[in-house]
C-alpha cells in the first residue's frame, strides 16, 4: 500500500521576503515594456504614411466572360507586390517609385502591318468597347499566383479597328520608358524599353485582355497604369505594363526577359507545370494570402480556351 | 577603448543587438506586414542577416588588428553562432514553411538547383564549427587544428554569397555589395598571410602558438 506523508513546510521553505518582491517587481517591469512596446508599435503605425493611389472608379463596366469563382487577392496586395522593374526591383518598390508616374496624357501608337495605323489617346482606349469585369488567375514565372479582377475588353476589338493585313503574324508590344521618371530602371538589369510579343492568333485570343482597369477603377501605377495587357495563360512577365506601342509584325518579335535570360524564358512562356525554369520548380504555386502551395495547373487552367493554339507543338522545346 | 571592450558587462548589450533583427521580423509580424509574401519575405531577411553575421565575424580579426582593438576577439565566438543562428532560421524556413517537410522535394531541389546545392553546402559547413565553437572543442582539437578547421567560414561565406547571386533574377547589387566585401576580408587576410610569410623568412621558426582566446 502506498503511503503518502505529507509534506511539512517550515520557516525555511518560506520565500525570502526580498526575492518575493523582486519577482513582483521584475512582473510588473515585464509588464511595463510590454506596454511600452505596444503604445510604441501603435504610435510608429500612425506616423508612417499611408499609401494614397490615384485612382479614379470606372463606370459602366459589365460582368464579362472566362471569371473564376475563386477567392480574389486583397486589393493590398496586388498593389503592394509587384515586378515593374523600371521602378526597382524589390517588390514593394513599384508602389513606392511609381507614385509619381505621369500617365496623362497618353497615346498609344498602334503600327506596322495594319491598313489603318492609329495613335489612340487613353480615353478614346476607354471607350472603343464596352468595359468588362474578368476575374483571371495570374501566375508569376517566380511561382506566386494571384486572382484578380480585372477590367478591360478582348484585344481583338482593338486590332479590328487598325485592319491588321495578311502579312502580320505576330504582335509586338512596348512599355513605356523615361529614365527621368524611372531612375530606378538602370539597376534592374534587364533591357529597357521593355518588349513583349504574341503570336497573332494568341493575342487575337478572346481571353486577351487590353486592360484598363481592376478592383472598379483605373489602374494603380505599380500595376500597369494606365493601359496594359493581361495574358493570363501565360507567366506574368507576358502581360505587358503601361503600353506605348503595339506593333503587327511578320517576324516574331523579341522579347525582354528572353533577350536577358533566353534559357530561363522562352517566347512562349506558356504557365507549365511540368517544364521547370532551370532555377526553380513549377509544379507549385504559392497564392497570395494562402499558407500551403497549391499545385500548378496547365495553361494556368485555361486548358479548354487555349491548348488549341498549340496542338502538335512540343511545348518543352516552346517554353 | 580596450578597456571598455573588456567589461564583461559589454556582451550582453552585444547580444541582444545580435537579436534585433529577430525581433524586427516578429515586430513585423504581428503588424501583419510581412508583405504580401511573408515565407519569402522571412526566407530573405533570415538569409540576408545569415550572410550580414558571416561578414561580420569575418570582419573581427581585421577590425582588431588594423585597428588595435585586440579585445574584440571576445565578441567573435558570439557574432560566428548568430550567423549560425540565423542560418539555421533560414534553412528551417526553407524546409518547413517553404516544403512543409517535404523531403522528396527538398532533395530534388538540393540535387537539381544549383543555387540551393551551394546554399545547403554553405550552411552544411557552418555545423561543425558551431559544434567545435566551446572551449572544450578548442581544447581537444589543439588551437592549430581547431583554427585550421575553423577556415572552413571562409568556404561557407564564399558559398553563401554565390546561393545569393545565383538566385538573384537580374539586379545583381545586392549580392556583388556582399561579394565586395567578402572579397575585401579575405584579400586582408591573403596580404597578412604573403606579407607575414616574407617578414617571417629567415628569422627563426616561433610556430604560433594561440592562446584558446587569441586564435584568429
Amino acid at each position: 500500500m502506498l503511503v503518502l506523508r505529507k509534506q511539512e513546510l517550515t520557516n525555511a521553505d518560506v520565500t525570502p521576503k526580498r526575492v518575493y518582491l523582486n519577482r513582483r517587481k521584475f512582473l510588473a517591469r515585464l509588464a511595463l515594456a510590454g506596454g511600452a512596446l505596444a503604445v510604441g508599435r501603435k504610435l510608429w503605425n500612425l506616423a508612417r504614411p499611408a499609401s494614397v493611389l490615384a485612382t479614379t472608379k470606372l463606370t459602366g463596366v459589365v460582368k464579362g466572360p472566362f471569371s473564376t469563382d475563386e477567392k480574389q487577392t486583397p486589393y493590398n496586395d496586388v498593389t503592394h507586390y509587384n515586378n515593374f522593374y523600371e521602378f526597382g526591383t524589390g517588390k514593394e518598390d513599384p508602389a513606392v517609385n511609381a507614385r509619381n508616374f505621369r500617365t496623362s496624357p497618353w497615346t498609344v501608337s498602334i503600327e506596322g502591318e495594319v491598313k489603318k495605323p492609329r495613335k489612340l489617346e487613353i480615353q478614346e482606349i476607354l471607350k472603343l468597347a464596352p468595359l468588362e469585369e474578368r476575374i483571371y488567375r495570374h501566375r508569376c514565372v517566380e511561382a506566386w499566383s494571384i486572382v484578380v479582377p480585372w477590367i478591360g475588353y478582348s484585344f481583338s476589338a482593338l486590332a479590328r479597328l487598325v485592319e491588321p493585313t495578311s502579312a502580320a503574324r505576330y504582335v509586338a508590344f512596348e512599355t513605356y520608358y523615361d529614365p527621368a521618371q524611372m531612375p530606378q530602371a538602370g539597376y534592374a538589369g534587364i533591357p529597357f524599353p521593355y518588349v513583349e510579343g504574341l503570336r497573332l492568333d494568341e493575342a487575337m485570343h478572346p481571353l486577351t485582355l487590353l486592360c484598363v482597369g481592376m478592383y472598379g477603377e483605373t489602374l494603380p501605377n505599380q500595376d500597369g497604369a494606365p493601359v496594359r495587357m493581361v495574358v493570363p495563360w501565360k507567366y506574368g512577365f507576358k502581360s505587358i505594363k503601361s503600353l506605348v506601342r503595339i506593333r503587327f509584325v511578320k517576324d516574331q518579335p523579341p522579347t525582354t526577359w528572353n533577350l536577358a535570360s533566353p534559357r530561363e524564358y522562352g517566347f512562349y512562356s506558356n504557365v507549365n507545370p511540368n517544364v521547370d525554369h532551370p532555377r526553380w520548380s513549377q509544379a507549385k504555386e504559392r497564392r497570395l494570402g494562402e499558407f500551403f502551395k497549391r499545385p500548378t495547373l496547365i495553361f494556368n487552367g485555361y486548358t479548354d480556351q487555349v491548348a488549341g493554339l498549340y496542338s502538335g507543338m512540343d511545348l518543352r522545346k516552346y517554353y | 577603448m580596450n578597456s571598455i571592450l573588456s567589461s564583461k558587462w559589454l556582451k550582453i548589450p552585444v547580444f541582444l543587438l545580435c537579436l534585433v533583427p529577430l525581433g524586427a521580423l516578429g515586430w513585423r509580424g504581428l503588424d501583419g506586414d510581412l508583405t504580401a509574401n511573408p515565407i519569402e519575405f522571412i526566407t530573405h531577411a533570415t538569409g540576408d542577416w545569415t550572410l550580414r553575421f558571416l561578414l561580420i565575424t569575418l570582419a573581427v580579426t581585421p577590425l582588431r588588428k588594423t585597428l588595435g582593438l585586440p579585445q574584440l576577439i571576445r565578441f567573435r565566438r558570439m557574432l560566428g553562432l548568430f550567423a549560425f543562428f540565423y542560418a539555421c532560421l533560414h534553412f528551417t524556413t526553407y524546409i518547413w514553411l517553404d516544403k512543409f517537410f517535404d523531403l522528396a522535394e527538398v532533395w530534388k531541389d538540393v540535387a537539381l538547383r544549383r543555387f540551393i546545392t551551394v546554399g545547403f553546402a554553405a550552411f552544411l559547413l557552418l555545423i561543425p564549427l558551431a559544434i567545435t565553437s566551446t572551449a572544450g572543442w578548442i581544447r581537444r582539437l589543439g588551437g592549430r587544428r581547431w583554427q585550421l578547421l575553423h577556415r572552413l567560414i571562409y568556404l561557407s561565406a564564399v558559398a553563401g554569397v554565390v546561393h545569393y547571386y545565383w538566385l538573384v533574377k537580374s539586379d545583381h547589387r545586392m549580392p556583388l555589395t556582399y561579394a565586395g566585401i567578402l572579397g575585401l576580408l579575405l584579400a586582408w587576410r591573403a596580404g597578412l598571410w604573403i606579407f607575414g610569410k616574407r617578414k617571417h623568412s629567415g628569422a627563426a621558426a616561433v610556430p604560433d602558438q594561440p592562446t584558446t582566446a587569441e586564435t584568429g
